[in-house]
């Protein structure tokens, strides 16, 4: 069964204002009437430059289909039709998934919708759904930040036991939290990227590991928990916790070991990186891919995994480890630290084996961009072409969050 | 802050997101330095008023690719980043009408046209931080932290807009452009010896219903001016306006919008409480919802006080404006004629023998007439659909545009007494039906009855309901203004 996820405009919220028909590239690909604005199906190529500008949010509404709507049934809309869950779906389609998708689209709008690498194994998803979810249980939690910092990030892992639960580097799963919120609904599904290789985090052993941060924000003059980063950091060994999942079938790893991988990420968007680095670790140095990390955090002793990175060699992993808080004029982001290897981003981003992967805060995208627009600049090369080509064969990818 | 320490703080640079190289303009750095803290000063006496020091999540403009005008984040609105944003280039661009119609664009001020373009960007500029006066009291009776939110990025945005025209006038007029650039900041709201320029500006924005409808049709004519502007023949105006264009947007959403919200939560009223009469006032009333016969006063209201704001259908000042390539037509380039207009002809309602007629004149002269015009049909197009939900919800009511001729002050129809309808009435006939026309005394007390302050997480006022969706994904009840 074939499934298009159509881009669709929400006749209800729309205002009309035409800024996404401004704002996309592809003539045509978007238009409209004195009733409605449309997308076109077979023109539309998921760039997602209508998503951001959109004042209403209107834009940003998706169905899964066999057969898209056409042009003349979206002009008669005076609302979008309803959501159908298939039920013979070859897994992309069940309510919670959509949940799961649409943490997911948030998280890759930097990229918009992109392919996966070319050589990047074949993922499996969904295989646990919110109605029938795997239960793991926790094998270990372990602070990975140094004690009495600010950042209690933790690495915990965790056994499926018999149940298959298959992943790649790269993919994400989602946790629920037990319990209800304040409205009786079961909590929103979380999702958590894998930060051990796809034969485990003890290979061979049916685990894997998580790096989950403990979130607290101010509210009212009183620190707030953040729901489920705190009931995983507290987790305790022995505890069941419902899983499902797997999730994501774009960021994924090259296969070939002649791919270089570019790895650009803050705090515990190292969670993918420390998977991929690992998977080529435990692979041995087998070709000529250069992996190359530019990791970012406050300070040494709030930088996740610190300890096991000072152990991997040059040869294995070229890390720039970056400090945005130690001491005074020394802040350091990543998008810096990039400028000062300018000069091998430059030669990667022309080389048709490179892969770039971005995952942290969605506020380091904009820096990133802008320090590759400079590098490019710098060396009479087009960004934006580039970045076009990249994205369209599966080489440039963006999780933010 | 004393303006010493504003020069020392601030990094230019980084503190206003540019793509106009700012850093290595150093005339207009040293322009800037000199008005940025008087700015500064302007909000803090001006602006909103009891928020500043409140986090708010807003949408800053870092760059004007699709993704980097959208940024999110909680911050205090003194520290928001107005930044000076053009669109980008069109290379090879010529101007699009007028007798210049095909010369390459003006990338500096033409002298014979110089006076002439001051005052349009003045004009323009000076209604930006004049809706802010208008609306500083509103954020104390905002009905949800999700509208307090709206009310602050229009207010931000407004901000910024003005940002732009103070850039332009900085950057392209020397000494005059630096002296109006003051006075921008001087002249206020509703004041008498110092008012706003234009007469729709130096009226308070007293209650959230007012605003929402200001947002709808006001801030329409400030879309329909920059649309004009964006048209313009000197390229800094042109590329300055179509980048402003993507911001206006979030302001007619926030007004379509809000008036929706109104009017489904009245018509859900009516029905949970089985009124379908919707002139049962004083029944609707008592439920805490505004009925629909007000918001059709309201709208009769600002719309009429908008329709002036388009100056005299037939005016010699925008004749010279189109004429010098300075100001076009809305979407001059999807319009089908030479741009030129000596010879073509424009259809302007008049009032000849006691009837409005349409007569056929020079139509660069009727430029002005054409962009009301313009204007009517796209305000038309949220009526209609908020008739729709009306309908949908099946209560017998249709709002209607007031005729163009309706409580004019400006124009061809200043001096006559035409109804909402359209027909032409004796004053006193006018004058006695005056409380069906535009809101009474009573209905704006009633109004202001309503306005109380909402600022739970999630909660809404009894008289809207909440939006349909969040503002950049995020839920209704998410904590748009950070109060505590």
């Amino acid at each position: 069964m074939v499934f298009m996820r159509q881009h669709l405009i929400d006749p209800e919220v729309c205002i009309r204002c035409n800024t996404c028909e401004e704002n996309c590239p592809i003539e045509g690909a978007i238009e409209h009437n004195d009733d409605n604005y449309v997308v076109n199906a077979a023109l539309c190529e998921y760039c997602m430059n209508c998503i951001a500008p959109c004042p209403t949010g209107a834009i940003n509404n998706w169905r899964n289909v066999r057969q898209p709507y056409s042009l003349e049934q979206q002009y008669l809309w005076d609302e979008l039709p309803a959501s159908i869950e298939w039920a013979d779906t070859e897994g992309t389609t069940e309510a919670l998934e959509e949940e799961a998708n649409q943490i997911l689209d948030v998280a890759h709008q930097g990229s918009g919708v992109v392919p996966a690498p070319a050589t990047a194994a074949r993922p499996q998803i969904n295989l646990w759904s919110q109605g029938s979810p795997a239960k793991a249980i926790v094998a270990g939690n372990y602070r990975i930040t140094e004690a009495g910092t600010e950042s209690d990030v933790r690495h915990i892992i965790l056994d499926f036991g018999s149940q298959s639960f298959p992943v790649l580097e790269g993919q994400s799963l989602g946790v629920i939290p037990p319990g209800v919120d304040d409205n009786g609904k079961p909590h929103a599904v979380r999702l958590y990227s894998i930060s051990s290789p796809r034969d485990g985090e003890r290979p061979n052993y049916n685990n894997l590991s998580l790096t989950v941060k403990r979130i607290a924000y101010g509210e009212h003059d009183e620190t707030k928990k953040g729901l489920a980063s705190n009931y995983m950091c507290d987790l305790q060994k022995g505890d069941e916790v419902e899983i499902t999942g797997p999730f994501g079938s774009t960021f994924l790893m090259p296969n070939d070991a002649a791919a270089h991988i570019v790895m650009l990420c803050t705090g515990t968007g190292v969670a993918p990186f420390r998977a991929m680095t690992e998977r080529r670790r435990r692979m041995g140095i087998v070709g000529s891919g250069k992996t190359m990390l530019f990791f970012g955090a406050r300070s040494a002793s709030e930088l996740p995994y610190f300890g096991p990175l000072q152990k991997l060699s040059g040869e294995l992993l070229d890390q720039e480890l970056v400090y945005s808080r130690v001491g005074a004029g020394t802040k350091e982001y990543v998008q810096d630290r990039m400028l000062k290897r300018a000069s091998d981003l430059a030669e990667l981003l022309e080389d048709e084996d490179s892969h770039f992967f971005v995952c942290g805060l969605k506020g380091m995208e904009t820096g990133v961009e802008n320090s590759f627009k400079q590098i490019c600049l710098e060396h009479n090369m087009d960004w934006d072409k580039i970045r076009t080509t990249l994205l369209a064969e599966g080489r440039y990818h963006i999780e933010t969050y | 802050m004393s303006t010493e320490n504003v020069r020392v703080e601030v990094d230019y640079n980084a503190s206003i997101p540019n793509n106009v190289a700012l850093a290595e303009d150093r005339r207009l750095l040293k322009a800037l330095e000199e008005w940025h803290p008087q700015y500064l000063a302007w909000w803090g006496d001006m602006g909103p008023e009891g928020f500043n020091d409140k986090e708010v999540y807003l949408r800053t403009a870092v760059g004007v690719d699709p993704k980097g005008w959208a940024v999110f984040d909680h911050v205090k609105m003194p520290d928001y980043r107005w930044g000076i944003l053009l669109a980008p280039k069109v290379e090879g661009r010529t101007i699009p009408f007028g007798k210049h119609k095909g010369e390459p664009v003006w990338q500096e001020v033409p002298a014979e046209y110089r006076s002439m373009l001051r005052r349009l960007i003045v004009i323009q500029g000076d209604t930006e931080p004049a809706s802010v006066e208008q609306q500083r009291h509103l954020g104390a009776t905002a009905p949800s932290l999700y509208d307090m939110r709206n009310l602050f990025q229009v207010n931000v945005e407004e901000g910024r807009h003005l940002w732009a025209m103070v850039y332009l006038l900085v950057k392209y007029f020397g000494k005059d452009g630096r002296e109006e650039a003051k006075m921008m900041l001087q002249r206020r709201s509703g004041n008498e010896d110092s008012p706003r320029i234009l007469g729709a500006f130096n009226e308070e924005t007293p209650d959230w219903l007012s605003f929402f409808m200001f947002t709808y049709f006001t801030d329409r004519d400030g879309k329909m001016q920059l649309e004009s502007l964006a048209q313009s023949g000197f390229d800094p105006l042109s590329l300055s306006c179509r980048f402003m264009l993507t911001e206006e947007a979030h302001h007619m959403f926030v007004g379509e919008s809000g008036v929706m919200r109104v009017l489904e939560r009245t018509c859900e009223a009516m029905n949970e409480a089985g009124i379908t009469d919707p002139y049962d006032v004083e029944a609707i009333r008592k439920m805490g919802v505004i009925d629909l016969p007000t918001v059709q006063r309201k709208l009769n209201f600002h719309m009429s006080v908008t329709h002036d704001l388009f100056g005299s259908e037939l005016s010699t000042n925008a004749a010279s404006a189109f004429e010098a390539g300075l100001k076009g037509r809305f979407k001059e380039e999807k319009i089908d004629d030479d741009h030129q207009l000596y010879d073509d002809t424009y259809p302007v309602t008049q009032l000849l023998d006691g009837q409005l007629i349409d007569v056929e004149e020079n139509a660069i002269a009727a430029i002005n007439g054409r962009l009301l015009d313009d204007y009517i049909k796209d305000a038309k197009g949220g009526i209609g659909r908020w008739n729709k939900m009306i309908a949908k919800l099946g209560i017998q009511f249709e709002l209607t545009a007031p005729h163009k001729a309706f409580n004019r002050d400006i124009g061809q129809f200043s001096d006559v007494c035409v109804t909402p309808q359209g027909d032409i009435v004796e004053q006193a006939t006018f004058e006695a039906n005056i409380s069906s026309y535009l809101p009474t005394e009573s209905d704006l007390n009633y109004i202001n009855s309503l306005m109380k302050p909402c600022y739970e997480k999630g909660q809404y006022a009894t008289w809207i309901n909440p939006p349909k969706v969040g503002i950049n994904q995020r839920p209704v009840d998410f904590e748009y203004v950070k109060l505590a």
